[in-house]
């Protein structure tokens, strides 16, 4: 009983051993894991096809009224590039990017961060139900490390998942824009890392209290609704309705897709609105940490 | 340090405003000593465990471990107690040596020397076979062992094991019992332990504690418990319908006689003794005794006169109790 004294005291001690616990759970669990890769591409290439709004515009689906007298073949592909100019321009001026399938994509990557967060905040739910929040609250790990290990496990998942989502969508037709190095990746992994904070934080409050998953389900769906749909995943914000507009101009997800994608596929990059999306998600992110940590002290024990 | 590794005083716990699951107990458990808590279902005993063990924040009153205020020092509370739950809380995805490894972490115990502990723990609760199983496969016998040797990881100076032998068959029963004995006589733990079965407070614990409705009814030796019910019930039955009571009633260390469904019941100081008294005196006047037991107060005697669920009565006879919850089960279906 005299080795007591061999332990750390420092406050992060057991940050690691939980955080990887939850890891394991998604790591070592193959079907798991293999779903979570199997998923963006099932999104990407259904939804990313069949909302394929580039293709509307796309010479092929144009067939040119028959005129008399017949267009020349010359003629024929002096319109058919007209076209294809045009819908290169369309796709430009709406999307930055002439490529839907890229601009998707960043969408995914935010949606990945939003869905995987969400789960990590229902794991606390589970833990309490199952015992496990108990012992180690008994245990001298502090409240905050056992709130902080699911926002990292969320936070490291939703960049595999993220580097993933890039990795499938290059075959389907990604294409960087002319502003894309290498380094613009460290970037986006910035972006990912401080939104998975922040989501996984307030999932994580919102479920902290909880000893049934159905109350927090409910608030959690009512959240969604407006952080995807309102968001600029699917559909630039500046063509939403005005009343739309309003919703999605305050959604994290807006800014940090937005700014995913100035890193990425954007032909340009403004630097003042990045610098603006940065501090925006930065903001988001220490709010709502400090509050998961200020409840983790109140309510984690009841 | 002080004698008492437990104290606590005026300890209460009142869920959402209204349910007082712990209303003001005051117990105090020795160095060294096994606690045993009995009660009913929702007596509050695991409330007052998760009061204890700082999951739960009391109500009212205060209560500290070696000296350690629950409250204010709840830290120095964590480092030195070890919890066994009564749930299984082990992680099921994890294997069980990960599980063991987690636990250490948990208290910051440095790889070197938790590997090293947890490959004797593992040993100790004989599950060195399974350690890389995953939990789910194990039985429910495995799981409690697993959740033991969890408890320990960080060798605790005060142990709480709620329900430890919980669905358990006869021989990990056992099994447990000597972890439970070994680890007193060896390490000079505290236990503070909950259970249902009182055969086993009866063997292990030093001393008991009876709970019902959030309060402590009565606490003391197992010896004592069963003492305060005033000695042994002698049961006889004769042939002839006479009245036997002013007979009996004359012998030494008799101290109560009563008849009921044709028998007799007397309570005796010392059972051993007044049994063959009973029998010669009759014998003299010519009664015929065609039955005869000895029953001596079990725990369940005391628990049930003290909780009073299915018995108030404590003359009855095991015998009469038995055909009492028959009847109660019969009445049921
Ligand atoms: N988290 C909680 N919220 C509300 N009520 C609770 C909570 N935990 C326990 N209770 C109530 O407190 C009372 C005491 O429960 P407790 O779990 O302490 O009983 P117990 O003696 O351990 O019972 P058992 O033998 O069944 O384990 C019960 O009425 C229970 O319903
Ligand atoms: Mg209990």
């Amino acid at each position: 009983m005299s080795e007591n004294n061999n332990i750390s005291k420092s406050k992060l001690h057991g940050l690691w051993a939980l955080t990887n616990r939850e890891l394991k759970k998604w790591y070592k669990a193959p079907t798991v894991f293999i779903l979570t890769l199997i998923q963006p591409v099932i999104w990407l290439g259904l939804l990313g096809n069949a909302l394929n709004i580039g293709s509307l515009f796309s010479s092929s689906s144009f067939t040119p009224p028959t005129l008399t007298p017949p267009l020349t073949p010359t003629q024929a592909m002096q319109l058919g590039q007209y076209f294809q100019g045009l819908q290169n321009e369309i796709m430009g001026s709406t999307f930055g990017t002439t490529s839907y399938i890229s601009f998707m994509a960043v969408g995914m990557i935010a949606f990945t961060a939003l869905f995987t967060t969400m789960f990590s905040g229902m794991s606390v739910v589970w833990d309490r139900r199952l015992g496990f929040l108990n012992k180690a609250l008994s245990t001298p790990v502090s409240r905050a490390v056992i709130i902080l290990s699911k926002v990292l496990s969320a936070t490291l998942r939703s960049m595999f998942q993220a580097a993933i989502i890039l990795i499938i969508a290059v075959p389907l037709g990604f294409q960087f824009g002319a502003a894309f190095t290498p380094i613009n990746i460290l970037g986006v992994f910035a972006f990912l890392f401080l939104i998975c904070l922040g989501l996984s934080s307030m999932f994580i409050a919102i479920n902290i209290r909880s000893t049934r998953i159905e109350t927090p389900m409910a608030v959690m769906n009512l959240l969604n609704l407006p952080l995807t749909f309102a968001s600029s995943a699917f559909f630039p914000i500046e063509r939403m309705p005005e009343w739309l507009q309003a919703v999605a101009t305050v959604n994290p997800l807006s800014y940090t897709m937005n700014g995913m994608r100035q890193l990425l596929i954007n032909p340009t990059i403004n630097y003042s609105d990045l610098a603006l999306q940065y501090a925006y998600v930065g903001i988001f992110a220490a709010v709502l940490t400090t509050i998961g940590i200020v409840l983790s002290w109140r309510f984690l024990n009841k | 340090m002080s004698e008492y590794s437990i104290k606590a005083e005026g300890l209460t716990k009142v869920f959402n405003g209204s349910l007082v699951a712990v209303d003001h107990i005051d117990f105090s458990v020795k160095n060294g000593e096994i606690f045993g808590f009995l009660g009913p279902n929702g007596a509050g005993k695991t409330t007052t465990i998760n009061m204890l063990i700082t999951v739960l924040k009391p109500t009212e009153g205060k209560a500290s471990i070696l000296g350690y205020d629950i409250a204010k020092q709840n830290n120095e509370v964590r480092y030195s107690i070890g919890v066994v739950p009564q749930e299984y809380t082990a992680d099921e995805d994890l294997t069980g040596y990960e599980n063991i490894l987690l636990c250490a972490d948990l208290y910051g115990i440095s790889r070197k020397i938790s590997t090293k502990r947890a490959a004797d723990l593992l040993k100790l609760v004989e599950l060195t076979a399974f350690k890389d199983k995953k939990v789910q496969t194990f039985s429910g016998g495995m799981r409690r062992r697993l959740e033991l040797a969890c408890g320990l990881i960080n060798r605790p100076k005060v142990l709480f094991l709620d329900e430890p032998t919980l669905g358990l068959d006869v021989q990990t029963r056992a099994a447990t019992w000597n972890y439970i004995k070994m680890l007193k006589k060896e390490f000079g733990m505290t236990l503070f332990m909950t259970t249902h079965y009182l055969e086993e407070a009866d063997a292990l614990c030093d001393r008991i504690a009876i709970i019902d409705h959030g309060k402590i009814i009565v606490v003391g030796t197992p010896t004592e418990l069963k003492d305060s019910l005033g000695g042994d019930i002698i049961t006889v039955a004769i042939k002839k319908d006479v009245d036997i009571t002013g007979l009996v009633e004359k012998l030494e260390h008799v101290k109560e006689v009563k008849k009921e469904n044709g028998s007799y019941m007397i309570k005796s100081e010392n059972g051993e003794v007044t049994a063959p008294l009973i029998i010669e005196a009759l014998r003299k006047e010519g009664h015929v005794v065609t039955r005869l037991s000895l029953t001596k107060p079990t725990l369940n005697e005391v628990y049930l006169q003290y909780t009073g669920k299915s018995m108030r009565d404590a003359e009855e006879s095991g015998d009469s109790l038995h055909a009492k919850r028959m009847m109660m089960a019969r009445r049921r279906h």
